[in-house]
């Protein structure tokens, strides 16, 4: 069954056409990867997706309710979450109290205005998120301080508390070293398998995406130019000269 | 888990000030009541504060807490601390929740020139209006307490157990606040909104509700210092006097809710004796103890006193 439906979605920034009818229908529990080359519209597909962005034209559905042009709060309380491309936490904060007050947030609603944050139960369920995305001995660190894959974790981490139904990873391993990518992805997805999520995760490295997605969705100048299972996909001879092509071309010239 | 001292602490010091209070020259009764009302205002600036917000405009609330006691007499003939007390944080709470609702879209300098843009217009409606008091502004009569009328004196120590009493409920009503998920939500919110707004909670109305409860506590301040001082006048929401609050917030520090009052106390105390001591060159010897302060305490003079009593 299709959770996420998207039919005819448009985005111009002025001139520049950022996306263009694009339509896509994501079903319950699959793990998508969304490729392309930088400047694709993958990034500007999930802003969209998750409010950061108002289509000029086209209809955005969750779970059968129309979300187009929705603010993020009410799209993120409707059971959609994100995390970013560069991770999204409170930098002078613990790793510890960060993700407390994201879960503070996802269990007081919106009056948590008089029960403690620092409450036993909090504070079990804070250290158990920390403990399966694999942070807990950064517990106590300050947010600010710790690598930028502690970051992206965290940032995942947070995005999960209130239990949503779709999460959007945007590049979940970007700036992370090539060595700690499939560690990082191996503690996201198995986090992510025991809470059922059904995830879209933009991505570059071919290799993760034919690891973890069950299903690939290409782009290309604000286009889907292919969608189907990973290695259809990876095959396909528009995704091998406009997206795997041109990423061989920038590796052989860097 | 430590638990936190910071409330017995303040209920002990107020305690011990109240018990002292029949003991000690009026005039200290008088400077007591005033600092710590202004500590009030104060207390409400240290929770924008922690939000990445400063007001140059709570003298707006403190004036108008001062003013709904003063015309609550002028036109009621009201006199009883416990309802020009509640009188004055309903004035200020509603002004605020209207305009919080255009405020809270605004941050930085933004937020603190339009907070004192508000302020100024109330100055300028008060010097213009003869209704109001004018320039002038007016007195008001020795407060009555729940029916009694003590003489000025004995007045002037049951609003000093009066004063303390509001202050122990708001130190204790401020502390649970910022100990509560939307609490912590000041810092999380200065860190970054957006994160806030993707995990789901609204940050305009997070800092709505902060400017009201800021404004609450300056408007009980304000009427708490009226009914101290028996006199109100339009300079009460001058610019200089919501600088004053500010002043005393840098001094304090943010990280205690009991910072303000101490930094409010000593803030009084010096201004009174430079002004005895130095009547010509006061501005400057306040001025020098600010640099100071910034110099070798930039966190305020709570950072002093450590981490032990944070709020949490």
């Amino acid at each position: 069954m299709a959770i996420l439906e998207v039919k005819g979605l448009c985005k111009n920034f002025g001139s520049l056409v950022a996306a263009s009818d694009i339509n896509i229908s994501v079903d319950d529990h699959e793990v998508v990867g969304i490729i392309g080359a930088n400047g694709a519209g993958k990034t500007t597909f999930v802003n969209l997706v998750t409010g950061y962005l108002k289509p000029t034209r086209g209809t955005i559905s969750f779970n059968g309710r129309n979300i187009t042009s929705m603010p993020p709060r009410a799209i993120i309380n409707s059971g959609i979450s994100r995390s970013f491309q560069v991770p999204q936490v409170f930098g002078s904060a613990t790793i510890f109290d960060n993700v407390l007050i994201a879960l503070g947030i996802a269990h007081d609603g919106k009056f948590p205005i008089w029960r403690p944050l620092r409450r036993a139960d909090l504070v079990v369920t804070t250290d158990q998120i920390l403990e399966r995305f694999g942070i807990a001995a950064n517990r106590d660190h300050v947010a600010n301080q710790v690598s930028q894959g502690v970051r992206k974790l965290m940032d995942i981490a947070m995005a999960t508390v209130h239990r949503p139904r779709l999460l959007l990873l945007d590049e979940p391993t970007s700036g992370v070293s090539v060595e700690q990518k499939f560690e990082i992805m191996d503690v996201i997805m198995g986090a992510l398998r025991s809470e059922k999520i059904t995830v879209l995760f933009v991505e570059h490295d071919m290799d993760i995406i034919a690891r973890y997605a069950t299903r690939v969705v290409a782009f290309y100048d604000g286009t889907i130019i292919a969608d189907g299972l990973p290695q259809q996909v990876i095959d396909d001879p528009h995704v091998r000269r406009y997206i795997i092509g041109e990423q061989l071309r920038l590796k052989a010239e860097a | 888990m430590a638990a936190d001292r910071t409330i017995p602490y303040i209920a002990g010091a107020l305690i011990v000030a109240c018990v002292a209070c029949p003991f000690v020259p009026s005039w200290v009764v008088f400077i007591g009541i005033v600092s710590l009302a202004k500590g009030l205002v104060v207390l409400g600036l240290l929770v924008l504060w922690r939000t990445g917000l400063v007001s140059f405009g709570q003298s707006l609330y403190y004036a108008l807490g001062g003013y709904a006691v003063g015309l609550a007499y002028r036109y009621g003939g009201l006199t009883d601390v416990f309802v020009a007390v509640i009188l004055a944080a309903v004035v200020a709470g509603a002004v605020a929740f209207v305009l919080g609702f255009l405020l809270a879209g605004y941050r930085d300098l933004f937020f603190a020139m339009l907070s004192l843009a508000f302020a100024m217009i109330l100055y300028g409606v008060l010097v213009k209006s003869e209704s109001l008091g004018s320039t002038d502004g007016f007195t008001i009569p020795v407060p009555t307490f729940a029916g009694l009328g003590p003489g000025e004196e004995i007045a002037q120590i049951m609003l000093f157990v009066f004063t303390a009493a509001c202050i122990l409920a708001a130190c204790y009503a401020t502390q649970r606040y910022l100990s509560s998920t939307a609490g912590h939500l000041t810092t999380a919110i200065r860190d970054n909104e957006i994160r806030v707004e993707y995990l789901g909670y609204s940050v305009k109305r997070a800092i709505h509700t902060k400017y009201v409860i800021a404004a609450i506590l300056a408007g009980v301040g304000g009427a708490l210092v009226s009914l101290s001082v028996g006199h109100i006048d339009p300079e009460m929401t001058y610019w200089t006097t919501a600088g004053e609050f500010v002043f005393v917030a840098i001094l304090s520090g943010s990280a205690s809710v009991a910072a303000p009052f101490v930094g409010s106390v000593l803030f009084e105390l010096t201004r009174s004796y430079a002004m005895q001591y130095t009547p010509l060159t006061w501005h400057m010897v306040l001025g020098a103890a600010l640099l100071l302060l910034i110099m070798f305490l930039p966190n305020g003079l709570w950072s002093l006193f450590g981490k032990s009593a944070r709020v949490q």
